[in-house]
């Protein structure tokens, strides 16, 4: 029984105008599995899922559900046929309460053909009880966290009685305690006989809750096997068709003269005495639970955001932050882990994103030179290997790790001292966070100095001179490479932890 | 080819207006004899003048994410006030520095309620609209100023053969042009538009650059302020309602886009002369008044739905290239909700 395919996919292809995206694809679901799709991004997992969704139509290949043939015209006809879709990027309308976001869509009515609130308030408050989230339903959305948003919609995803989820990369943006809150659900929904297609970068949790694993490479399926037969290298040296084998090309470096001082950095509730010190040709780790402030951190070091009081110190200098501008100015860069919203004016092209942040240099007399400007960009973007038609695409048009190389561009063509990198891996492939790996090697090799915020802890620890460990506003903890280990950086995230860090 | 496929696609939304514009002169041409005359021109010219001037300022502004309804209004206060100086001071330079000041002095508050008191530009613009036409009435309490004398020259005087507020449009195109594409601010301005908070991010004074912005505006209004009253030949309190809508037209029609970010000078002009030449030929060929109302509006509907659907199309090309990535999936999500 256990082996029957829930869903089965036969010869499926699909191209759009210019692209194949998908070619003869075969993919099966067992029932209550969990199936892990993973590829680099481009592979055509999302084109796959989608066309599972309904969002799109397969140009040849048949959908079978328990058997039989189905087609799946949009996304509601793929409820019906009991298959939910939980988006990797969150998609929210920010004035709307809880409960109206949880029956968007499938309101109940009632007699009289209105919306029964009162059937929702009900639903809405069993369903939370069930998983134990203490908020009350008419919360607005934009006044909760990222991560309870993303579980909510798996919640809500749950609430459809589907018995084929597909999640797209579902923990990129909650924490790691959350994320065992969403494995212990998995593990019920399988054991009810649902089946799931997990979608996900992470290697680790990957083969934590894998039964099944396919590899999709440039539109096709590399293998499908028994996740017990398989392990991290191979995964990967699957998906990127070659095999990685210095995950994380970290150098031992000579470090030099202090370039930034942080002294007491407070800001209201936000964050308190941050103090650290950063070294030129140092790379320093700032890790933490989700909350624990350092974005917050960073953002005001970068002049994003006010701080109340306390000192900051750039080459010896002190540095009153109050616009983006001080610290630029001052050789201080921030990639924000909000790439769509602080890093790319998407709707322009890759040349006057670029330029933004760097237009004096190509000013001569109050006139822009666009060949000046054409050849420095052309010169950057060849450095951080931006793939890309020409540079007058959109910077929409690129994927998540092009868009990444894009923001490293624009920065690196102001020849900073200081990078602040907040997740600079978070959303892309494998392939392109080595370059940005690598890329921060060449940094600090040219005696710059990083700061590099993440909540994947094997990349911290496989390239930072030094951890410092934030919770709940504070820094609890400074790590030396030596001492590196995960254990010891979650008990200082964790270290005086309530059951509500979050705030 | 996939390559070549997106040179052809660049080429051909960049240039589509144009071709549209072409297309129209032509079969306007042979849809009416007198269309091509010389006294036609220069009359469709001198009636575009004043609206194409304010289409510069609302493309500038559109482009920044923004845009200014009190334009009609602020046209007709900064008309008023420059023929009174004219009549009072005699000096048609001051009464154009007057114009032009008071167009500018409207435009700082409407910039001031709108980046520093972050009131929304419609809202904003509005209130200013219903304000300066209240002053502009105030101050002639109602009545038209007549007899301005040597003050017509600049509405219908000509250099030469060609009209000199023909004159004055190609120096504000040309500086739209300039300022758009080759300057700092120029840039700034479309990034603000497109992004503003990745533009806070990189550095850029969003503050100033909407307050710039609003002040070419007002620069823009006031001057055609002075045009039109001159080519009316009157200070007129109550002129020029609505203009700041035919303006919006043109700039839309030319392909700037509401959500910010996109627009071009030469697309604006574009427009400006597709809707012209659009109501010379009705007039010409003697359509009914009521009917070439809703053929503009008819137009204005299609334009914007034909920018929307070629913004749709590229996204979902997009989609298919760039998958796995984000492109189209906040449209494809609010879809999979529905």
């Amino acid at each position: 029984m256990k082996n029957a395919p829930k869903l089965e996919l036969r010869g499926v292809e699909k191209s759009f105008p210019g692209v194949k995206a998908l070619s003869n694809v075969n993919f099966s679901v067992k029932k209550g599995t969990v199936h892990v799709l993973c590829g680099e991004n481009g592979a055509g997992k999302s084109t796959l899922m989608k066309i599972i969704n309904g969002i799109h139509q397969p140009d040849a290949g048949h959908i079978l559900i328990d058997g039989e043939e189905v087609k799946i015209h949009n996304p509601i006809e793929a409820r019906k046929c009991g298959i939910s879709m939980i988006f990797q990027e969150l998609n929210y309308i920010p004035e709307i309460t809880i409960e109206q976001n949880m029956f968007l869509g499938s309101e109940p009515l009632t007699r009289l053909g209105s919306v029964d609130w009162r059937e929702i308030r009900r639903r809405t408050l069993e369903l939370m009880k069930s998983e134990s989230l203490q908020y009350s339903p008419d919360t607005r959305l934009k006044d909760l966290t990222v991560s309870d948003i993303q579980m909510l919609e798996i919640l809500k995803a749950i609430s459809y009685d589907s018995d084929i989820i597909i999640m797209d990369e579902p923990t990129s943006a909650i924490t790691n305690r959350e994320v065992e809150v969403l494995f212990k659900k998995i593990g019920e929904l399988k054991s009810k006989g649902v089946s799931i297609i997990y979608i996900s970068h992470k290697m680790e949790e990957i083969f934590r809750i894998a039964d099944d694993i396919t590899v999709m490479r440039d539109g096709s399926v590399v293998d499908t096997l028994p996740a017990d037969e398989l392990d991290i290298d191979t995964v990967i040296s699957m998906m990127v068709g070659r095999k990685i084998t210095n995950v994380y090309p970290k150098e031992k470096l000579e470090i030099g003269n202090h370039v930034l001082e942080v002294q007491d950095l407070t800001c209201g509730n936000t964050f308190r005495n941050v103090s650290f010190n950063l070294r030129a040709g140092e790379i320093i780790g700032f890790a933490g639970l989700m909350g624990a402030g350092r974005t917050e951190v960073a953002r005001a070091i970068f002049g994003l955001d006010p701080y109340t009081s306390g000192k900051i110190k750039i080459k010896g200098k002190e540095v009153k932050v109050r616009a983006v501008n001080d610290s630029i100015k001052n050789g201080l860069v921030m990639l924000s882990e909000d790439r769509k919203r602080y890093g790319i004016v998407p709707i322009r092209s890759i040349r006057e994103n670029v330029s933004l942040p760097n237009l004096k240099q190509f000013i001569k007399k109050g006139r822009l030179h666009t060949k000046k400007e054409k050849n420095i960009v052309k010169s950057i973007c060849e450095r951080m290997r931006v793939k890309a038609p020409t540079l007058d695409t959109t910077v929409d048009a690129l994927s998540g790790g092009n868009q990444q190389k894009v923001v490293l561009a624009k920065w690196m063509l102001r020849d900073p001292d200081i990078l602040i990198l907040d997740e600079p891996t978070r959303g892309i492939d494998v392939g392109a966070k080595y370059e940005i790996y690598k890329l921060m090697t060449e940094l600090a090799h040219e005696k710059k100095a990083v700061i590099m915020i993440s909540s994947e802890l094997p990349e911290l620890l496989g390239m930072c001179d030094r951890i410092y460990v934030m919770s709940k506003g504070a820094i609890t903890g400074e790590i030396k490479r030596e001492c590196f280990s995960q254990e010891l950086v979650m008990k200082y995230a964790t270290g005086t932890l309530t059951s509500n860090e979050v705030k | 080819m996939e390559i070549r496929n997106n040179v052809w696609s660049t080429l051909k939304k960049r240039y589509s207006i144009y071709m549209i514009l072409m297309a129209l002169f032509i079969i306007c041409s042979l849809a009416n004899p007198n269309f091509l005359s010389i006294g036609n021109m220069t009359n469709i010219s001198r009636q575009l003048a004043v609206t194409t001037i304010l289409a510069f300022g609302e493309t500038i502004l559109i482009i920044c994410g923004m845009l200014d309804l009190s334009a009609g209004s602020v046209l007709a206060l900064s008309g008023v006030f420059a023929v009174f100086t004219y009549k009072a001071t005699g000096s048609l330079l001051t009464a154009v520095i007057v114009g032009i000041l008071t167009g500018v002095i409207c435009n700082l508050i409407n910039a001031l309620m709108i980046s520093t008191f972050k009131a929304p530009p419609f809202i904003a613009t509005l209130a200013m609209m219903t304000v300066a036409r209240g002053i502009a009435l105030l101050f002639t309490k109602g009545q038209n100023i007549l007899g301005l004398g040597d003050f017509v020259v600049l509405g219908q005087g000509s250099v030469g053969p060609i009209p000199i507020p023909i004159i004055f449009l190609v120096v504000i195109a040309a500086l739209t042009w300039y300022v758009l594409r080759h300057t700092r601010f120029g840039r700034s301005i479309y990034a603000v538009g497109g992004n503003e908070e990745a533009s806070v991010a990189s550095g850029i004074n969003v503050r100033k650059v909407k307050y710039t912005a609003f002040i070419i505006n007002g620069i823009f209004v006031g001057l055609a302020g002075v045009l039109f009253m001159s080519r009316v030949n009157a200070g007129l309190p109550n002129g020029a309602v609505g203009y700041e809508f035919t303006a919006l037209t043109a700039a839309i029609i030319g392909g700037t886009s509401f959500s910010g970010g996109i627009g071009t000078a030469g697309g604006t002009l574009a427009g400006a002369f597709i809707v012209g030449f659009l109501d010379n030929i009705m007039n010409l060929t003697n359509v009914d008044s009521y009917i070439q109302q809703i053929i503009r509006g008819a137009i204005i509907a299609l334009a914007v739905i034909y920018d929307i659907r070629s913004k749709t199309r590229r996204t979902k090309s997009l989609v298919a290239r760039a998958d796995g990535n984000d492109s189209g999936k906040k449209e494809e999500a609010v879809k999979a909700r529905a």
